[in-house]
């Protein structure tokens, strides 16, 4: 008697892990991202220092102005003697949250419209119309305007930080969603002709459960992709609100109003837009390595190669 | 024509006579930056101070400005006063009487017609003229000879100097606009170009929103002047561009307008190709206090109209503290450097009209946390915010955004966190804060906030109308479209009688005075407003350019007759 001994089974996910790992851009990225996260999230626990604290003692503020890199500020300070890594860290909190929970209402969106349009025939040009429609607004002048009519309603009720919050993220959600749909409606009209859809249909599976075992699952992958790049393109976003000053109060720092803020001393201290500046760049950057990455680990075709 | 022919003779005499020094047209070219490119040299038609002031150069008013605020003579003998005659002893008329032998650049002579058609080009029918402030109240105007010019007012004017003095008021040609009155003004765009015009220089070129070039004018009636054979007046950049082309490339020899922050203007000044010059005049920075209920659980309408009395600032003990709070030499040095100083008025300038009111330049924390205490606001609870009856001392701050605007609003809210004032930022952007769009909520007319930043003046020497801002039927509300100019909605029946005995007085000294009383009720009596700083005009000028004096109440170049080349 011998006892045959099988592999454990290889879970899907190991897969793509394994595959992710060969590609070095997207590790090199991941880690990146990793140390963005532990330095804003960890990083205000261990620097305690309030971002807009300002020496009300006018002759001690004006020595702590405009001051280089030192072990008391290892960014230095800003004109008005605030502490450069403290302000760079909160904002980046905010920048990160924006970014993050924007993409989610977007996908959430996204994925919902592709998926009815996809699957249902009945609705599908409707949907697809509408999104055409917004792919034709201009996004920037519809921000604008929708934080222009709903800020002043919206901080009413949950505050000036939070109601900015939420309309900012509802704002840039409700404003990118439509390449998602698009991708999202793709996949689902190729997968719903699909043997193993077929065959869940003969049994006479419901649409309901048809489409969120068989088809969700399925278009995983384009989705995934699509919340990378759109994590990128809302922290940049808020950062263009921020610019423009149409973005959290003037005393809430993000990296975008860094940015802004700074301009004003770009050929004295080019330094305090390089940091927001290099902030910015490097999560976009990472995010859309993952994003990369992800792509080619969740491709059947070519994993393993 | 025999006249005219004697003038002329008389002009071509002084053009031949040889020069004792200087010489016109010696020094060669003289560059000029404008960072905001000019786009017309018609002052009727423009209400940009860039336009206003490249037009200086070509024509003129019948008076100026100097550096002072004081009248002197330009295209007239003397100035008209009550005491030589030239002002009528009931207030209703002004004499002018212009110097014999002017000369319009294209050889012509400037007579009173001339002065008469300016009046008529500005207040004709359709014309959208920009500076018709200056003409409001002129009933007509009298020309009994070709040097002599009467203009009679619809009711005693104490102030009879609005029309024809400065340079938003200059004196047209009338043979060349004669066809561009009313709805023709805007299309005569050779005229408007090209003006002819008696002041030390003529367009020779110019290309709209570029670059003007202009040659000294040959009938300028001093033989000697100008000093430079060219100008040009480039367009184009910003302020810290316009700042480096002086200061440290040296490539023009002065540029308007140069405001950077304090670190930008010490950095630029090491490059020891020129100085920064300021003059102040009166433009004020500074915090307005609302004394009506900006809150939003009133129904709109209702919102910071006089039906609701502030809850907070009805106190005047509140608003002193506030006012005590702040380091204003410290916001000057963060945010203007030498382009502007702390102040306690709302009227900083002239000397004859500004009050002596220092008081509140040292920076008073204690006192302010006793004033409050004595108010009654106390910190009863230890979360670091006073409090009264239970309601928060908190305020909404709001202003446009701004760099600098910005910086200030985080160093003051800093000072009134340390009295234990909670406050809230907020910052609109400046095209719908000063928009006046009745719609928005966010103008600064209608003042949905506590407590709101701006800056404002006024134009020429005259504090009148800017005083009479603040009159109990100014205040701004839904009835009137939110228009009114009583930002704050102070009002006092005292306030309103000095105002009215104001617009009765004559004599500078007199009305200054007045004003000075004015402006202690609204700062340090009241503390409606809180002065912060007296903004001046900031420019840039280069080593190598002579004669140059900073105005704050005329156009910049008032004086470019005077110029030369430092060699």
């Amino acid at each position: 008697m011998t006892e045959l001994k099988l592999a454990r089974p290889r879970s899907q996910w190991a897969d793509v892990w394994a595959q992710f790992r060969h590609h070095k851009g997207a590790m090199a990225a991941l880690v990146l991202l990793i140390v963005l996260m532990v330095f804003v999230l960890i990083g205000p626990l261990v620097w305690r220092t309030d971002p807009n604290f300002i020496e009300p003692n006018t002759a001690k503020m004006f020595k702590l102005r405009n001051l280089g890199p030192s072990w008391a500020h290892p960014l230095g300070t800003d004109q008005l003697g605030r502490d450069m890594l403290a302000r760079m860290m909160f904002g980046g909190r905010i920048s990160l949250a924006v970014g993050a929970v924007a993409m989610m209402v977007a996908l959430f969106i996204g994925t919902t419209i592709g998926v009815l349009a996809g699957y249902f025939r009945r609705l599908d040009s409707w949907l697809m119309r509408l999104t055409d429609l917004f792919l034709a607004l201009p996004l920037l002048p519809l921000l604008l305007v929708m934080m222009f009519l709903f800020r002043d309603a919206i901080s009413g009720v949950l505050g000036p930080r939070l109601g900015t919050f939420i309309l900012i993220v509802t704002a840039i959600g409700v404003t990118s969603w439509m390449q998602a749909a698009r991708v999202v409606r793709g996949e689902v009209l190729a997968l719903k002709e699909r043997e193993f859809v077929l065959a869940a249909k003969s049994i006479g599976t419901p649409a309901r459960r048809i489409i969120l075992r068989h088809i969700l699952t399925n278009v995983l992958s384009p989705v995934l992709v699509a919340a990378t790049l759109g994590i990128a393109a809302a922290i940049i976003t808020e950062s263009v609100l921020s610019f423009l000053g149409l973005g959290f109060p003037p005393d809430f720092p993000t990296w975008g109003r860094l940015l802004f803020d700074g301009i004003d001393s770009i050929r004295t201290y080019p330094e305090r837009i390089v940091w927001p500046g290099i902030a910015i760049s490097l999560t976009v950057l990472a995010v859309n390595y993952i994003g990369d990455g992800l792509r080619d680990a969740l491709d059947p075709r070519i994993r393993g190669r | 024509m025999k006249l005219k022919s004697a003038l002329l003779g008389a002009a071509a005499a002084f053009a031949l006579a040889p020069m004792a020094h200087a010489e016109r047209g010696s020094d060669g070219e003289v560059k000029i930056l404008y960072y905001q490119a000019v786009s017309t040299l018609n002052a009727y038609l423009s209400s940009g101070t860039k336009d206003v002031e490249a037009g200086s150069l070509v024509l003129e008013p019948l008076a100026g400005f100097d550096q002072d605020g004081n009248l002197y003579p330009r295209l007239v003998e003397s100035i008209p006063t009550v005491e030589n005659g030239g002002v009528a002893k009931d207030l209703t008329s002004i004499t002018w009487k212009l110097k014999p032998g002017l000369l319009w650049s294209d050889g012509t002579p400037l007579t009173s017609a001339d002065v008469k058609f300016s009046w008529e080009y500005c207040t004709a029918d359709g014309g959208g003229c920009a500076q018709a402030a200056k003409y409001e109240g002129v009933k007509s105007i009298d020309t009994p000879d070709d040097l002599t010019v009467v203009v009679n007012f619809e009711a005693p004017k104490p102030y009879p100097y609005q029309p024809f003095t400065g340079g938003t008021a200059p004196i047209l040609q009338k043979a060349q606009f004669e066809k561009c009155l009313g709805a023709a003004a805007s299309t005569c765009t050779e005229q408007n170009s090209k003006p002819i015009g008696t002041g030390p220089f003529m367009v020779t070129d110019f290309k709209v929103n570029d670059v003007v070039t202009l040659a000294a004018n040959p009938n300028y009636r001093d033989p000697a002047k100008p000093a430079f054979a060219t100008v040009t007046l480039k367009g184009g950049g910003d302020a810290l561009a316009a700042a480096s082309a002086v200061m440290e490339t040296g490539e023009f020899d002065y540029a308007w307008n140069t405001q950077i922050n304090a670190e930008q203007q010490a950095q630029m000044a090491a490059g020891g190709k020129g100085k920064f010059v300021n003059a102040f005049g009166t433009l004020v920075e500074r915090i307005e206090i609302n004394m009506t209920d900006p809150s939003s659980a009133l129904a709109e309408g209702e919102r910071s109209t006089i039906k609701h009395p502030h809850p907070i600032f009805s106190d005047p003990k509140v608003r002193a503290a506030l006012s005590m709070a702040i380091d204003r030499q410290a916001l000057v040095d963060v945010g203007y450097g030498s382009a502007a100083r702390p102040t306690c008025n709302l009227v900083p300038a002239p000397a004859f009209q500004a009050s002596d009111n220092t008081g509140c330049l040292k920076q008073d924390i204690e006192g302010a946390k006793k004033l409050l205490d004595e108010a009654g606001w106390t910190d009863s609870d230890g979360d670091g915010i006073r409090d009264k009856d239970g309601k928060k001392l908190s305020i909404l701050y709001q202003t446009s955004v701004s760099a600098v605007r910005q910086d200030f609003q985080a160093l003051v809210k800093g000072w009134w966190n340390e009295i234990g004032v909670e406050v809230e930022l907020k910052s609109i952007d400046p095209g719908v804060y000063f928009g006046g769009d009745a719609a928005s909520p966010d103008t600064f007319q209608k003042f949905y906030a506590d407590v709101e930043m701006y800056a404002n003046n006024f134009d020429g020497t005259d504090a009148e109308p800017y005083m009479a801002q603040y009159l109990c039927n100014k205040i701004p509300g839904p009835d009137n479209q939110w228009q009114g100019e009583n930002i704050n909605r102070f009002c006092d029946p005292a306030y309103d009688a000095l105002v009215k005995e104001l617009s009765t007085t004559n004599g500078i000294e007199a009305r200054g005075a007045l004003v000075k009383k004015l402006n202690d009720m609204l700062t340090k009596d009241s503390n409606v407003v809180i002065p912060l700083a007296d903004r001046g005009r900031f420019s840039a000028q280069s080593n190598a350019l002579g004669g140059f004096v900073m105005n704050a109440w005329d156009a910049e170049l008032w004086n470019a007759q005077d110029w030369y080349r430092v060699k």
